[in-house]
């Protein structure tokens, strides 16, 4: 046998080699089909959309129910709208985390916090909308406004603000917290001085996961607070508005007489909107984890 | 008082510890222990791993608090107060100082890692916190290598530092005691020098109880030396009686190095 390979492999392994180069590369194929519908999606937007993004189309306001004119009433609606949301949002998301990462006992009140959190993760998203309409627009009589609107998507979204925020206190070491209650401290003291300074990133996701589905959603604004035309700025968070979402939808398939290129431009816009706000979010967590702490 | 050891001329004990017991849901760390800590001295506790020992000292700082399942019973009485009785748990803490066996620089500067306790307790004036750091930091034997860098990260020292930094915050206080848990397991031989030059040091002005595993280490600091094994205090004497003479055959055994 001198002479002969040592590590030549034997029929078994030489079946085993061939299965694994196999599997290897039917996973990156099918991985990589992900990316037909996203490049899909990104090209035909820019092809169709490009001509209509004007500097002008972003000023002006819309006319004739959106078939003439830009986007602008739709376009500041929607960034009203995603406001007032992570007003609402945000710090019941983060207080509701707090006390559960940092003060709740593991007994029925929280397990029964912690499922319907999953449950109204999972309620979809035209139920929040009925939801919205019976509890914003009529029974606290907000109206029709973008406050009802508002308090409608940041309903939606606290699922996500608090799980994000939860993950992010909980990736503080517990030693931390020892031993900051060793010096005397108070939970309280121990959440503002140790642990919220620590836990950035966590609530930074949440926010941008807020953002993002504010100004994507359609279905839970459009009985509360978003409104097919409108040529008027909103004035207040008691006013109605329009909104890019359901600009977008309604600009496709309501509105006779537009020019083929709006609806791609209205979507590109959206499109851009999230991509950058994802784009924000992520520069600032790498920012965050470039000055790790321990 | 009829329990427990009370030689003749013995000040007072700044800590009594009578029939302490403490479980973890069903499972006993430790039963019916009794000892007496005086003033001003270093009181070692030595013992395999399981012993009970740390459990111990988490009951002496009133840390059942923070473990939903541990339940203490007995009675712990510090500076003249039952602990259980002591509703104010933030002031009983800060005159206790706990060192843990990892170290743990806070993720703030090693200034306000310092400061902190001090801060808490409303300190403002920056005059005043920069002397506690100094002082501090000093007793801990840590200024003289952080002195020109008191911004950095105290979590980003070496383990040796960060336990020394631990020390300090521990100190920033002033505690009647402190609380030491193992706390050369992380540290070179070195620093644990170092740091047991500081104990020496501090004995003068606390009392200091001494959780480690290293026998040597409590012949070295302790003047009394109590010795536990699976949940139960097997005998306490002067350190050196312990090592000269133990009247336990499991003490002796432990000390010769024959298991744990």
């Amino acid at each position: 046998m001198t002479g002969a390979n040592p590590f030549a492999p034997t029929a078994l392994e030489g079946r085993s080699l061939a299965s694994q180069g196999v599997a290897k590369a039917g996973f990156l194929v099918i991985t990589l089909l992900l990316l037909i519908p996203a490049l899909g999606i990104v090209g035909v937007l820019l092809v169709e959309g490009w001509p209509g993004m004007t500097l002008s189309f972003f000023l002006e306001k819309p006319r004739e129910n959106g078939a003439a004119g830009g986007i602008a009433t739709a376009l500041v609606g929607t960034i009203w709208l995603t406001a007032v949301a992570l007003v609402v949002a945000l710090p019941v998301g983060v207080a509701a985390a707090i006390y559960l990462s940092e003060y709740a006992r593991d007994n029925w009140l929280t397990r029964t916090i912690n499922v319907a959190i999953v449950n109204l993760a999972g309620v979809p998203s035209i139920v929040h909308a009925l939801f919205g309409v019976g509890a914003f627009v009529h029974f606290l009589q907000f109206g029709k406004s973008i406050l009802a609107a508002s308090c409608t998507l940041a309903v939606m979204t606290l699922p996500v603000v608090i799980v994000a925020t939860r993950e992010s206190l909980q990736a503080v070491p517990k030693a931390f917290r020892e031993a900051t209650w060793n010096l005397g401290a108070t939970r309280w003291q121990t959440i503002w001085r140790i642990v919220l300074p620590n836990s950035g990133s966590g609530i930074l996701t949440g926010l941008i996961l807020v953002v993002c589905r504010a100004v994507g959603e359609t279905a839970p604004i459009m009985f509360t607070g978003a409104v097919f035309f409108r040529q008027l700025f909103p004035n207040g968070v008691f006013d109605k508005t329009m909104a890019l979402s359901l600009h977008l939808f309604n600009v496709s398939t309501q509105v006779t007489n537009v020019p083929r290129h709006v609806p791609f431009a209205v979507a590109l816009t959206l499109i851009l909107v999230v991509l950058s706000m994802n784009a924000l979010a992520i520069w600032f967590r790498m920012r965050l984890r470039g000055r790790k702490k321990w | 008082m009829t329990a427990g050891p009370s030689p003749v001329a013995a000040p007072p004990a700044l800590l009594t510890v009578r029939n302490l017991s403490i479980r973890y849901g069903e499972k006993v760390a430790l039963q019916g222990v009794d000892l007496d800590v005086r003033p001003n001295e270093i009181f070692g506790i030595i013992g395999p791993a399981n012993a009970g020992k740390t459990s111990f000292l988490r009951a002496l700082n009133r840390m059942d608090e923070f473990v939903p399942e541990m339940q203490v019973d007995g009675t712990i009485t510090f500076a003249g107060r039952d602990l259980r009785t002591v509703r104010n748990l933030y002031a009983l803490r800060s005159r206790i100082g706990v060192v843990f066996p990892l170290p743990v620089g806070l993720p703030l500067s090693i200034y306000d890692n310092v400061a902190l306790a001090p801060r808490l307790r409303g300190v403002k004036a920056k005059s005043e916190l920069d002397g506690i750091v100094e002082r501090s930091l000093r007793r801990a034997a840590l200024w003289d290598e952080v002195k020109d860098r008191l911004k950095n990260l105290g979590s980003l020292l070496s383990g040796g530092q960060q336990q020394r930094l631990t020390i300090a915050r521990a100190l920033s206080q002033e505690p009647e005691m402190l609380l030491l848990d193992e706390f050369s397991i992380a540290v070179d031989p070195v620093t644990t020098m170092r740091i047991e030059e500081v104990l020496k040091e501090l004995r003068q002005e606390l009392t200091i109880v001494l959780v480690t595993n290293l026998v040597q280490q409590a012949r070295r600091l302790a003047a009394r030396t109590a010795f536990f094994l699976g949940g139960r205090c097997v005998e306490q004497a002067p350190t050196e009686d312990l090592f000269n003479g133990a009247k336990d055959q499991r003490t002796i055994d432990y000390l010769e190095g024959r298991f744990g």
